[in-house]
């Protein structure tokens, strides 16, 4: 079904992300980076997914764990490594940090750390592109939790009512911070509810990445031909803890014993093992040259001018 | 001639047909420029303020909307920073509560945090109620909440010619800005030039010059100000009365060489006091003048309370000409016995075309 070429673009983007989110895991302690991290580690095949299935003139939208999204969506990583410095050279200036990726040249649209904000934010822009009539699309990525706020509601309801081309893509990792599902919802059928709004829903429940690309291709076609939004929901596990670089199994909060579970099913080794293994090991190394260039540009990066605090408060 | 109008000849115009004329224009020039809404598209046209806007430029750029107001204002969000030009409207302010999440959070802030990638250029109309039982939660005036965040422009106009030239200057700036109306202004009339103009943020207008106290009047507050200027006339007392049409941006350097020159400062909001616009017009004035000279402020506004239905206690909510007047001639002559003008002949004709219900 995928050519060689499309596994190894799925894979080298599932290694390059965990492979940026480890090495900003290794230099936190160091303080080089002062910015609340959210790391995808695990959960990175729902962004290279559904990512996989739209173009470049398409656009995403993520939130405050957004890393994987931004990377597999294109989005400049020496400028990344540059904006989790607090450096002129980010992707923001500095003023973003981790939590507020942006690289619009890429079509990755504002990130943000108050969830659910971007859910409506993506319905307005895709109501734009909508009108624009090029036949873009917007992917809109927000976890379990942001599901559980009025505005998600909300957004659904206009967006199937205006048949706004937007993918709502729901990371179910199965906690908000710390809080289990079973502790915040009513009814674990989240797809189903979202089918009362009109909107075709899809559940992908087995963490694999092709599943979930599958799913992905087809709602998009679906919302291509006008048809209006889209729905998928996929189940993913957060392997490091909410905020920080560190695992957090002797919290007491969860076991071990789910993340085993998960890593036995780890879609960057299961991708990986389907490669060459000489190929492998090439795009190995030319991802970890990728990111020690990233870490140099970063750190060789010149701090913002002291005037940039008063820039871009208003637009001119 | 209309008693609030800046210029003084030509078409007379309501506050809702300006604002309605504005958004057309705009609409007419500018094709990214499109309204949303609950009840734009009705037959009462948010007070006139939207009609016949469905009917000239359709149901894809005037959007009847859910009572959804969080999503609707980050749909607005996310159509301005994809480039288009949203006006979302609000038929009182008190809903700005629900929208307070995106515009707080995401409008106000986008240019900022994504380092000038996107702006968010869009305008959030937002009418205060007043009277006939308009009561707690159709009565508030929040705009003091909005001037605290940076990146939110906050206009309040007084009068239909402002109105417009406002709406015009909103409609093309390239941040969020919220568009406060006052109900009782629907019911003003002033000159209002056929032709397109912007009336500039963060230029203030002297609309009675005078020498013994600068008052500075806000959004309605203007209106009875100027009132209150009238009756003070007829005893000899020369109020200055400032229209500051923009509080953020705020013209603190024209109301400041007002106070320099008057030494007194009276600053009337249609607002809370506490952390308001007025303390904000306040504390700047005596910053800038530094004790340089001797200066008496006060300020009015809604009482301290939540605005009661029953009018027998609403009355004492608001300041009125009747207090205003009072309060200004005990400042300007803190010897002479308390004085209060007429309350029959400080009566305001705008206050007694509105009916009600809303």
């Amino acid at each position: 079904m995928y050519t060689t070429g499309m596994v190894e673009d799925i894979y080298r983007s599932l290694r390059l992300i965990r492979r940026t989110e480890e090495e900003v895991a290794r230099l936190y302690p160091s303080d080089v980076i002062k910015s609340p991290i959210h790391l995808s580690i695990g959960q990175e095949f729902v962004s290279v997914g559904v990512i996989g299935a739209v173009g470049d003139d398409d656009v995403v939208s993520a939130t405050y764990r957004g890393h994987a999204a931004y990377i597999a969506k294109g989005g400049d990583l020496r400028r990344f490594m540059a904006e989790m410095y607090g450096k002129a050279n980010g992707c923001a200036g500095g003023k973003a940090g981790s939590m507020h990726l942006i690289d619009m040249e890429r079509n990755v649209l504002g990130m943000s750390a108050v969830v659910a904000t971007t859910i409506p934010v993506s319905v307005g822009y895709a109501m734009a592109l909508k009108r624009e009539g090029r036949g873009r699309i917007v992917v809109c990525f927000f976890g379990d939790g942001a599901s559980e706020e009025g505005v998600f509601s909300e957004s659904l309801n206009f967006a199937s009512l205006h048949k706004i081309p937007v993918l709502f893509v729901c990371e179910n990792n199965g906690y908000a911070i710390h809080a289990r599902i079973e502790e915040r919802w009513a009814n674990e059928a989240l797809s189903r509810r979202v089918e009362t709004f009109g909107i075709p829903a899809r559940h992908v429940a087995d963490g694999n990445v092709f599943s979930i690309r599958k799913a992905a291709e087809e709602l998009v076609g679906y919302i291509r031909a006008g048809n209006g939004p889209a729905f998928m929901e996929c189940a993913a596990y957060r392997w490091r803890e909410h905020v920080g670089p560190n695992e957090d199994y002797n919290d007491g909060y969860r076991e071990r014993a789910a993340l085993e579970a998960w890593q036995a099913k780890d879609q960057m080794e299961v991708v990986g093992a389907m490669l060459d293994q000489g190929r492998r090991r090439t795009i190995d190394a030319g991802i970890e040259e990728m990111i020690a260039d990233a870490v140099q540009f970063a750190d060789a990066g010149p701090w913002p001018e002291p005037e940039q605090l008063y820039a871009h408060v208003f637009a001119d | 001639m209309p008693m609030s109008s800046p210029i003084e000849s030509g078409r007379i115009l309501s506050y809702g047909d300006a604002l309605c004329e504005a958004v057309a224009m705009e609409m007419e020039r500018d094709e990214s420029v499109f309204v949303i809404g609950l009840n734009v598209t009705d037959h009462k046209a948010i007070l006139g303020s939207t009609r016949g806007l469905v009917q000239r430029f359709g149901p894809d750029r005037v959007i009847e909307s859910p009572l959804s107001e969080d999503a609707v204002t980050g749909i607005a969000t996310g159509a301005a920073m994809a480039g288009l030009r949203p006006i979302h409207v609000h038929i009182r302010m008190d809903f700005l509560m629900l929208c307070m999440n995106q515009l707080v959070n995401m409008s106000a802030k986008a240019h900022y945090m994504y380092n000038g990638q996107l702006k968010a250029p869009m305008v959030v109309r937002a009418i205060i109620g007043k009277s006939w039982g308009q009561g707690a939660q159709h009565s508030q005036a929040l705009h003091g909440m909005f001037m605290h965040v940076p990146g939110l422009k906050v206009v309040a106009p007084s009068n239909a010619y402002d109105a417009k030239g406002c709406m015009i200057a909103a409609i093309r700036d390239n941040n969020p800005v919220i568009f406060v109306e006052h109900r009782m202004l629907y019911y003003t009339d002033a000159f209002v030039p056929e032709e397109s103009y912007t009336v500039e943020f963060g230029k203030a207008r002297i609309v009675r010059p005078g020498d013994d106290i600068t008052v500075v009047g806000i959004s309605n507050m203007l209106v009875e100000s100027l009132r209150a200027q009238e009756l003070l006339a007829e005893i000899g007392i020369s109020a200055e009365v400032i229209d500051p049409i923009s509080l953020a941006p705020l013209d603190m350097d024209a109301i400041t060489k007002s106070v320099r020159k008057t030494g007194r400062l009276l600053v009337v909001d249609n607002a809370w006091t506490s952390t308001g616009a007025s303390a904000e017009i306040l504390a700047g004035v005596a910053e800038r003048l530094g004790g340089e000279r001797p200066i008496m402020v006060s300020r009015m506004g809604f009482a301290p309370t939540t605005c009661p239905t029953t009018s027998a206690l609403e009355k004492g909510f608001y300041p009125t000409p009747v207090t205003i007047a009072s309060r200004i001639h005990r400042m300007v002559r803190p010897d002479a016995a308390v004085w209060e003008p007429d309350a029959g002949h400080a009566e305001m004709a705008y206050q007694l075309k509105f009916r009600g219900p809303f």
